[in-house]
C-alpha cells in the first residue's frame, strides 16, 4: 500500500501475435490497441481463442499469459 | 433485359468476383476491381505486424458500403482452422459471408473436400453464408448444397495457374444438378476462360490471378468484365448446335446458271 493511493503493480507476459511481450498491468484490449497504434475499426481481436466483439474492447482486461490475435483484412483471392 | 445475379438473397448486377490479393499497391487494388465492374470482392485474414501497423488498411480504399466483401480462409489446412477464420471475420461488421476454403495440399491448393464440408457444416449451423471453394467433384457439389451452402464454387484450374477449365464435363454435370447459383473460382488465365464458363450456364466467375498476374491488369479487368457478360449474353441467347457438316447462309435458289 503506498501513501499516494496509487498501487504499483507489475508489468504482464502475455503473447501478441505469436509473440512473447511484456504489457503494462491492467490494460484493457482497447489501451493496448492505442499503445500498439492499431486502428481499433479495422482489426478483429481474439482472445485466447475467443473472438472478441468490439465492444468489449474497452472492458476487457488483459492477465498474464493471455494470447492475444489482432488480425485485419489484407488482399486475397 | 434484366439479368441479376442473386445471392443470399442481395441482387447484384455482376456477376464477376474477384480477389484483391498480388496487386502492386492498395491503389492499383481499387482500379482494377473498378474497371472490372465487380461488386463482391474477395479478401483474407491475417495477423496485423504490431511492430509496425500500417496505417493504410484495404477497406481504406475498398468502401465496405459500396462492395460485398467475402473474406475467405485462404491459408487453412483443417476445418477448425476455417472455422476459427472465419468467426474473426464476421466480427469485423462487413457481413457474414465467407469464402470456405480449406486446402488439402500446399503444392496443387486443391481443397480438402471432406474438410470443407465438415467446416461447410458448422458453418451455415453458425448462420454463415457459405460459398465454398471445391473441385469439380459433383457429388462433393451436391452434399455442399444439401449441407445449406448458398453457392458452390468448383475450380476450374489450380489456384493462379491460369490453366482455364479443365474439365468442362464435370462442370456441366454440377450445372445440371444443382439448384444454388454455381460460380467457377480459380484457375482462370484470360477472357476466353471466363466467357466459356458463362456460356456453360455458370452464374459467375471469381478470379484473382488472371488480373492481378496481367501484364497490365487495369485493361484485363476491363476486358473479364466484357467476357463475363459477353459469356452470359451468349448463353441467355441460345447458341447454335454444333454439327458434322455445313449447313449454307445464302438462299440456294436463284443462284445464277
Amino acid at each position: 500500500m503506498v501513501r499516494s493511493g496509487a498501487v504499483f503493480l507489475l508489468p504482464v507476459l502475455v503473447h501478441i501475435n505469436g509473440e512473447k511481450k511484456e504489457i503494462g498491468a491492467g490494460l484493457t484490449v482497447a489501451q493496448l490497441l492505442g499503445e500498439l497504434g492499431v486502428r481499433p475499426g479495422r482489426v478483429v481481436v481474439e482472445l485466447n481463442r475467443d473472438v472478441l466483439s468490439r465492444e468489449t474492447h474497452g472492458s476487457t482486461t488483459l492477465k498474464e499469459g493471455d494470447q492475444i490475435e489482432i488480425v485485419h483484412f489484407v488482399g486475397g483471392g | 433485359m434484366e439479368d441479376g445475379f442473386k445471392l443470399a438473397g442481395k441482387s447484384y448486377r455482376s456477376r464477376l468476383i474477384v480477389g484483391t490479393g498480388k496487386y502492386k499497391d492498395f491503389h492499383e487494388t481499387k482500379k482494377a476491381i473498378e474497371a472490372s465492374g465487380a461488386e463482391i470482392v474477395t479478401v483474407a485474414i491475417r495477423r496485423v505486424n504490431i511492430t509496425d501497423p500500417n496505417k493504410e488498411n484495404l477497406l481504406d480504399f475498398l468502401d465496405p458500403k459500396k462492395y460485398t466483401i467475402l473474406p475467405n480462409t485462404a491459408g487453412c489446412f483443417t476445418a477448425e482452422e476455417a472455422i476459427r477464420t472465419c468467426r474473426l471475420a464476421r466480427e469485423a461488421g462487413v457481413g457474414n459471408m465467407v469464402k470456405l476454403e480449406v486446402i488439402g495440399d500446399e503444392r496443387t491448393l486443391f481443397p480438402d473436400v471432406p474438410a470443407t464440408l465438415e467446416a461447410a457444416r458448422v458453418l451455415v449451423k453458425e448462420g454463415f453464408v457459405v460459398l465454398p471453394y471445391t473441385t469439380d467433384d459433383t457429388i462433393a457439389a451436391r452434399k455442399l448444397e444439401e449441407i445449406g451452402c448458398a453457392a458452390v464454387m468448383p475450380l476450374a484450374a489450380p489456384i493462379g495457374s491460369g490453366l482455364g477449365i479443365r474439365n468442362p464435363y464435370n462442370l456441366r454435370i454440377i450445372l445440371d444438378q444443382a439448384r444454388i447459383p454455381v460460380i467457377v473460382d480459380a484457375g482462370v488465365g484470360t477472357a476466353s476462360d471466363s466467357s466459356i464458363a458463362m456460356e456453360m450456364g455458370c452464374d459467375g466467375v471469381l478470379m484473382n490471378t488472371a488480373i492481378a498476374g496481367a501484364k497490365i491488369p487495369i485493361l484485363m479487368a476491363e476486358a473479364m468484365k466484357l467476357a463475363v457478360e459477353a459469356g452470359r449474353k451468349a448463353f441467355l441467347a441460345g447458341r447454335v448446335p454444333k454439327k458434322l457438316y455445313a449447313t449454307a447462309t445464302s438462299p440456294l435458289e436463284g443462284v445464277l446458271a
